[in-house]
């Protein structure tokens, strides 16, 4: 089943792409099908900065098992950071 | 058979009359011969699909693939292009948009020089749902629908095809023969929903023929898929050049 839902979120910082780093303005979050990875449905992430143009992108394409580990790492990072910092 | 074909990007008048990129492979054969529209499943106007067309043109038919993404993303590669596409909310293309078009690549193929003025259309996965849209909409004379979801049935809630009249209800506008190739595993479109969908046809006294595939699901026919399935995906093909082979004929 083609799913079409998109979560969208601004964002801000950097990514690197195949002409070297720029700054990621927005990001698209979708469980849709892949382009690449070998499933059928996978949890994709767009970072992009449309204002570069369609090619200033770094995607990924994850196993729903491992998009929740990402998360999981992704907050657990986040709350062991020292005080202060964030 | 003589198979020699020439592939290449051509810009076609689409929807509205606007220039869209498109991907043509025509067979050197001087005709008259048939003409397809392929339509690309969601992933884009990629390799795979236009692996596609290029096949129907080595065996003996002209094929034209509209890139449903060129306006969102004009020169980008088709991954790219479907996250920009995504990213401006523009995925699913709209409906009115996809029949636009889809009739502007009929055009183009019924004008070149070996068309025998017969064209039919096919579409695999969301294009499977936009081969049975284009042929509810536009005179064709056969089409293919590749395991196309939500034809039948409602989509689910927050999908955005839920708040769309189901297609199946337009049935009666079918304009050519349907050939419909489904995976017994797939879950859009279900065997509850293809079977849906030969009743509507019956009813309407309406030509089809159905195949469903045991151990198959969706997008059977994708060769570097894990969902292949080389028995069907055999099967399939046969059946899509008969159904080509009947109703492009002439």
């Amino acid at each position: 089943m083609c799913t079409y839902l998109t979560e969208k979120v601004s964002i801000s910082g950097s990514g690197k792409g195949p002409a070297g780093w720029f700054r990621v303005t927005d990001a698209s979050v979708y469980f849709d099908h892949p382009v690449h990875a070998q499933a059928e449905h996978t949890l994709n992430i767009d970072f992009l900065d449309p204002g570069a143009g369609p090619a200033a992108r770094v995607a990924v394409e994850l196993t729903a098992e491992s998009a929740r580990a990402l998360a999981n790492a992704i907050e657990a990072t986040l709350g062991s950071v020292p005080p202060g910092l964030l | 058979m003589y198979d020699a074909m020439l592939a290449e990007t051509v810009t076609i008048a689409g929807h509205g009359g606007d220039e869209i990129e498109a991907y043509s492979a025509r067979t050197m054969q001087p005709g008259p011969v048939g003409g397809v529209v392929v339509i690309h499943h969601m992933p884009g106007y990629d390799r795979q699909t236009a692996e596609f067309t290029r096949t129907f043109a080595v065996g003996g038919l002209n094929a034209v693939m509209p890139n449903l993404y060129h306006r969102e993303a004009p020169g980008a590669s088709p991954d790219d292009a479907m996250a920009a596409a995504r990213a401006k909310d523009m995925i699913p293309i709209p409906d009115e948009r996809i029949v636009g078009e889809v009739a502007g690549a009929a055009q183009y193929l019924r004008g070149l020089s070996n068309s025998n003025g017969k064209v039919g259309v096919i579409g695999h996965c969301s294009g499977g749902r936009q081969a049975f849209l284009a042929a509810v909409s536009l005179p064709l004379d056969a089409a293919v629908d590749c395991y196309g979801g939500f034809v039948t049935g409602t989509a689910p809630e927050g999908h955005p095809l839920h708040s769309l009249p189901p297609l199946v209800e337009r049935v009666a506008d079918l304009s050519c023969p349907l050939l419909g190739l489904f995976g017994k595993e797939d879950r859009a479109p279900s065997p509850a929903d293809v079977a849906q969908l030969s009743e509507a046809l019956k009813a309407h006294g309406k030509i089809h023929e159905f195949h469903s595939y045991e151990g198959a699901g969706h997008a059977f026919l994708q060769v570097d898929r894990p969902s292949y399935r080389p028995e069907a995906a055999v099967d399939a093909w046969q059946r899509i050049w008969a159904w080509f082979g009947e109703y492009l004929a002439g």
